[in-house]
């Protein structure tokens, strides 16, 4: 009888502490990650190539997704401010909800289905295959020469990833205001600079390199912490993606209370 | 094993646990210097956490490692670095990096330690592939378009590219045929041989063990239980060792379905 109470409990106690240990263990990850940014050597090569593959080649799908979120985000506004006559606000709902949410959180969800499981399947695969074990022993400190560079780089790369995002995603409000809602176009412009404040842009930014930091982190430590042949780099795959996923949510609401919250 | 000369590598009292499974249980083993030792051992007997060990690759929970007599366990980790340059490691599978093309792989180490320029790394490359028996146009190719033999040669290349004082070979010839395993066995003894390394080897294979080593260690559940002259395998007088040598069922070394 007295099972049926506490083995609920002490298994509620393990998750507990197994969660305290994880977040132990990737805050001292990320710690070292970071130490390497100020410590030589510095592989500038290696960081020059994760920021081309997360900034350059994710620039398609970070586009398209602006594009049509904001394309979504002009019809939407529309048909809900229709109702009690304030089409007039579309443009400044466009430009806000892409600046300050939209732009830095769907930006970041693309780039951690891209890079952060990218990453972690290259890391776990070179963690099972021995590949990190042999960049020990070929006097190459693998938290340095794989973690380092990546993190920096997806820290970096975001925010002008989100910029782009946040010019596409009101281009795309724009294309949909004039062309199929019968704003003018010079209006809606106007309407969409007057609206915009130099803080939205920033929390955006900011917000962008904080997920950026994640994407990086939650993608290197999943393949640094591999275990199990194919098997476990799928599910350090997975698991850096649904990570990556919630901590950019979770981070996303904190940020905006930090920057916003009255 | 005990010699009048200082060996080059001394493992005393090693033990390592992973949970519950004791996997080395108190590993005893001079490595002497200029020598090919090979431990001999069953799959999961502590062979690769013992070399592991030594690299700095996993800690042990107890025990000495010594190399030229210093405690490299008790070691600076300025100093433990400075050890770990002077080892060479050929690792089972190869282990070569997929993003690089051969010829960085075989002089990573180089370059990683700024010895050496990139132009001056492709000329090494190539001198380091020759002795191993590949063309200098195989550094220009990417590991996954070379067959098993050639990675495995590549990464021979590579553990002895730096000129290690002590080279470490994982299983140098699992999953080769019998004559490209052969093949394997002789370059590693030119090179070590060329180098005037100290070369420790583990292996279940005892054609290749005794190609490679002038000594024999049989290690079985953790402890080192028999070391001897790699020659006399087969015949050495120890239940154990022979059963293994000869692969026979029936004998003291029972087949353990789970430990």
């Amino acid at each position: 009888m007295a099972s049926l109470v506490l083995d609920p409990l002490a298994a509620l106690g393990r998750a507990a502490i197994g969660a305290c240990r994880a977040t132990g263990a990737v805050g001292l990850f990320a710690l070292e990650a970071v130490s390497h940014w100020v410590r030589p050597p510095f592989y500038g090569r290696l960081f020059w190539g994760a920021f081309v593959e997360i900034a350059w080649f994710s620039l398609p799908v970070v586009a398209l997704t602006a594009v049509f979120t904001g394309m979504v985000l002009a019809l939407q506004s529309y048909t809900g401010f229709a109702r009690f006559n304030a089409q007039s606000a579309v443009a400044s709902v466009v430009v806000i909800s892409l600046t300050r949410e939209l732009g830095p959180v769907l930006a970041a969800l693309m780039v951690a289905g891209r890079i952060g499981a990218a990453f972690a399947a290259e890391i776990g695969t070179m963690r099972v295959t021995d590949q990190i074990d042999a960049l020990t022993t070929l006097s190459t400190d693998p938290m340095k020469y794989l973690v380092a560079p990546r993190v920096l780089a997806a820290t970096l790369a975001l925010p002008l990833l989100v910029l782009v995002a946040d010019v596409l995603g009101v281009m795309g409000g724009w294309l949909i205001a004039t062309f199929k809602l019968g704003f003018v176009s010079a209006a809606y412009l106007k309407s969409t600079a007057d609206f915009l404040q130099t803080m939205d842009v920033v929390s955006g930014l900011a917000k962008a390199g904080v997920f950026g930091f994640v994407i990086g982190l939650m993608g290197t430590w999943c393949g640094y912490t591999s275990r199990g042949g194919a098997r476990g780099v799928g599910g350090a795959t997975t698991l850096a993606v649904v990570a990556s996923s919630i901590l950019i949510l979770a981070l996303d609401y904190a940020l905006t209370e930090a920057f916003f919250a009255q | 094993m005990m010699h009048g000369a200082l060996p080059k590598i001394r493992l005393r009292g090693l033990r390592k646990a992973f949970g519950a499974k004791k996997v080395l249980d108190g590993v005893d083993l001079d490595v002497p210097a200029g020598q090919g030792t090979v431990i001999l051992g069953g799959s999961g007997s502590g062979k690769s956490v013992t070399i592991k060990c030594i690299l700095g690759l996993v800690e042990p929970d107890a025990g000495e490692i010594e190399i030229d007599g210093r405690d490299v366990l008790r070691m600076p980790r300025r100093e433990r670095q400075e050890m770990a340059d002077r080892i060479g490691m050929l690792f089972q599978n190869g282990a070569l990096f997929d993003s690089l093309p051969v010829w960085e792989n075989v002089c990573f180490k180089l370059l990683a330690q700024n010895r050496i320029t990139r132009a001056a790394a492709r000329d090494r490359a190539a001198e380091v592939l020759e002795q191993v028996g590949l063309a200098a146009s195989v550094g220009d190719l990417s590991p996954a378009e070379l067959s098993g033999g050639m990675q495995k040669r590549v990464a021979l290349a590579r553990a002895v590219a730096a000129r290690p004082e002590i080279v470490f070979f994982d299983e140098p010839t699992t999953g080769l045929d019998p004559i490209m395993g052969s093949v394997i066995d002789g370059l590693i003894a030119d090179v070590v041989k060329r180098l005037g390394a100290t070369a420790l080897s583990i292996t279940h294979d005892i054609a290749s063990a005794r190609r490679i080593a002038d000594t024999a260690a049989m290690i079985h559940r953790g402890r080192i239980v028999w070391t001897g002259p790699a020659a006399s395998l087969g015949q050495t007088g120890n239940a154990m060792v022979d059963q293994f040598a000869r692969g026979e069922r029936e004998g003291p070394i029972q087949m353990e379905l789970r430990r």
